[in-house]
């Protein structure tokens, strides 16, 4: 915490830029395209309720696709909450603070689609309240819904409690119009930022910080057992759960260097996310692409040393064959070309980090597919007495739409967001936490 | 069998209107014209008896299993299939009776008939295969909502008004023996209005997952699943472990002296499924590999 004398510095021109504004131009189109996006899903999913899942390019043996890569991509990217909010607050890193609120938003949009796009893969979506009535522990997915439900109330609780001194802040500078003034008197009257209200806020952020860290780690460990319980050469693995947990964070962390940078170019917040805060956002983009690429290694080159019969059509597939024109470039673009480029300072400024994070965040998706398709078109029996049409795997434009939709739908939540709430948060910028001159 | 007196009232007629809430089993005596034919038939209690012939009406078909009966399955047995490789030449007269039976969708089956060669020296051969009803079924292990079971005659069914759709045991399942219905299941009209039963899986439901359910439906009615009846070659063998028998239709045969003298496995028992589906390997072969090639 800084002195008084220090907290004058933040200028009233740059306080007043952290308050939520009315999108501009190029903000009105980006929520028109997004929208478009999301109502050709929504017609698309239409569609799929009408004449089922034959809508979609899934057939007996690739029976899961773009839907479920997509919700491990989801479930992924809203670890970062964790990692950004709790992991970095309680190893006491006070760089990290003006990233807390992106990081935490983009995970509740996050989790909030990967909820909705399960839904969307199944079947007989109205019997979805079966999961209540009928669930049964033993089975990974009541897991899921498990600890998915746990994670998406703490990481909304985790983006509520520090908005609520910003909420009190931005209510008495007295620029809201009506209704969203109703808004934020609805979510945040009671606060008054007494001494002993701002101790139980940081106590209460402290606790959930530490509990989301296991319930963020089972999310996605819970989320690799769907596929590592069962025999499947390429999901049969008990490296599995450390392997999604890695991609996991490398993927969250490239979302966030993404987001800021395009937030601090819609709103020029140069003074508060700082050429500091990309250098650091990227040595930490280094150190977990060398983890995720370690878990890739020990998944993929401990089975080819041995090439196991059932392992060895699959991994050919990958490394040879008709897969291997996303698998080499996926590994490429996501985990060798951010190491390469972040470890000199000049690719650590923003653009090229705003580049390497959109590589990263494709990378990752694509990553997801090369997870679950492949596996699936490799039975242990050969596939026989199918129609051609089984033995490969293309979505339809029903399946991208949706997917696609899914992904604006989420964008458009934090854009939302981010014009209804302060983005950075105010309280903790002025009190200096995370807002350092260069001399710092 | 097709042939019992009015006036006596069919017993399972009687017993299933008393347990049919709200009707009255006496309902439907009415008079009848006599036509003054008479046939003989063989009463209950081993009697013939003479009555008129206009007395005679088919008995309805029975109704299939309630779902509750469906789960628990049929006390005292323990289902067990054998299937003789040495006999199979890919006739697939197996798969075209199961699935017209089941109205499978098109491009789909549940019985398939696999072309194996294990490796470049080995002799090839055909294996249909069935679901493998595991004792360890790794399908049942997964299903979030308990609309896949296993039974304790050790069937293992699907519940399809209770399947939510989400495949995971299609994933789960290595022998990869579930079909899914992408489509709403094209059915002739009666087909469509009957009841649904976990036991015939019929009718089929757009959007859930299918199997081969051992025709549990054909055995209470005593008679064997559509593929072991299809077959003329007598591949399969169908049967009760607790009586230790198994029967392709005309031959019936102790199950545990057919496996060992035979030598007879299960598909991939590394895994530890513990399949109820065992296999004769193809030695002495009634047909050459070749001749399945023809079909």
């Amino acid at each position: 915490m800084k002195s008084s004398a220090d907290l004058q510095a933040i200028p009233q021109h740059e306080l007043d830029k952290l308050m939520p504004q009315p999108f501009g131009k190029r903000g009105m189109w980006w929520v028109i395209v997004l929208s478009a996006v999301c109502v050709v899903g929504i017609v698309a999913y239409v569609r799929q309720l009408m004449y089922g899942l034959s809508v979609t390019g899934l057939r007996d043996y690739a029976s899961w696709g773009i839907y479920i890569s997509n919700f491990v991509f989801f479930v992924a990217v809203s670890l970062v909450g964790s990692l950004i909010t709790a992991i970095l607050r309680i190893s006491n890193v006070t760089w990290s603070a003006p990233l807390t609120r992106i990081a935490e938003i983009i995970a509740v949009s996050s989790i909030v689609f990967a909820s909705v796009i399960i839904v969307v893969d199944m079947g007989r979506p109205e019997r979805f309240m079966n999961l209540f009535i009928y669930g049964r522990l033993q089975s990974p997915i009541l897991w899921d819904v498990i600890v998915i439900t746990t994670y998406m109330a703490l990481s909304v609780l985790l983006l509520y409690f520090p908005l609520l001194p910003d909420l009190a802040i931005v209510l008495k500078s007295g620029k809201l119009k009506r209704r969203l003034r109703k808004l934020y008197e609805f979510l945040g009257t009671f606060w008054i930022g007494t001494p002993e209200q701002h101790r139980i806020k940081e106590k209460a952020i402290n606790l959930l910080s530490i509990i989301i860290i296991p319930v963020a780690l089972a999310i996605h460990t819970v989320t690799s057992w769907l596929f590592a319980t069962t025999y499947r050469p390429g999901w049969d693995s008990t490296n599995f759960g450390a392997y999604f947990v890695s991609g996991a964070f490398l993927v969250g962390a490239g979302a966030v260097v993404v987001a800021m940078y395009a937030i601090r170019r819609a709103y020029s917040l140069e003074f508060f996310i700082t050429e500091r805060h990309f250098d650091r956002m990227g040595k930490l983009l280094v150190m977990l692409s060398l983890l995720y690429l370690y878990f890739n290694i020990n998944e993929y080159l401990v089975p080819v040393f041995k090439m196991k019969k059932s392992e060895a059509e699959h991994l050919s597939s990958l490394f040879t064959g008709e897969f291997s024109l996303i698998f080499w470039p996926v590994i490429f673009i996501s985990m060798v070309l951010p190491v390469i480029v972040l470890l000199f300072p000049a690719g650590r400024r923003p653009l090229p980090m705003f580049v390497i994070g959109i590589l990263v965040v494709v990378g990752a998706w694509f990553k997801r597919f090369l997870i679950v398709t492949p596996t699936l078109l490799h039975p242990f029996l050969p596939m026989t007495d199918v129609p051609e049409s089984y033995k490969h795997y293309f979505p339809t434009w029903e399946e991208w739409a949706i997917t696609m939709g899914s992904l604006a739908g989420a964008l458009l939540i934090v854009t939302m967001f981010i014009r209804l709430f302060p983005i950075l948060p105010i309280d903790d910028i002025i009190k200096g936490e995370g807002y350092e001159k260069e001399s710092a | 069998m097709n042939a019992i007196p009015h006036a006596d009232i069919d017993r399972r007629k009687f017993l299933g209107k008393l347990l049919d809430k709200g009707s009255n089993p006496f309902d439907g005596v009415e008079e009848v014209q006599e036509t003054g034919e008479k046939v003989k038939l063989l009463s209950v209690d081993g009697f013939v008896v003479e009555i008129d012939k206009a007395y005679l009406k088919p008995v309805p078909e029975l109704p299939a299993a309630s779902p509750i009966d469906s789960r628990k399955g049929i006390e005292g047995k323990q289902f067990v299939m054998v299937i003789d490789l040495s006999r199979c030449k890919n006739l697939k007269k197996c798969q075209t009776a199961c699935n017209k039976m089941h109205f499978v969708s098109e491009g789909q089956n549940w019985v398939k008939i696999y072309s194996m060669k294990e490796s470049e020296h080995t002799a090839p051969y055909w294996q249909p295969t069935t679901c493998m009803h595991c004792d360890e079924p790794p399908c049942v292990k997964v299903c979030p909502v308990d609309a896949t079971f296993k039974r304790q005659d050790g069937v293992v069914l699907i519940d399809n008004d209770r399947c939510i759709g989400c495949r995971f045991c299609m994933a789960a399942c290595p022998y990869s023996t579930r079909v899914f219905n992408w489509d709403a299941p094209i059915l002739p009209k009666e087909s469509a209005q009957q009841a649904y039963s976990p036991e015939t899986s019929c009718p089929p439901k757009i959007g859930t997952v299918g199997k081969c359910d051992f025709c549990p439906d054909m055995v209470r009615k005593n008679e064997l699943p559509h593929c072991v009846s299809a077959c003329p070659n007598g591949v399969f063998f169908f049967g009760d472990i607790n009586e230790d028998t198994v029967t392709n239709g005309s031959e019936t045969v102790r199950f545990s002296e057919l496996v060992r003298d035979k030598s007879g496995y299960r598909l991939m028992e590394d895994l530890g499924t513990k399949p109820r589906v065992y296999y004769l390997p193809p030695v002495d072969r009634l047909f050459k590999y070749e001749d399945g090639l023809k079909q």
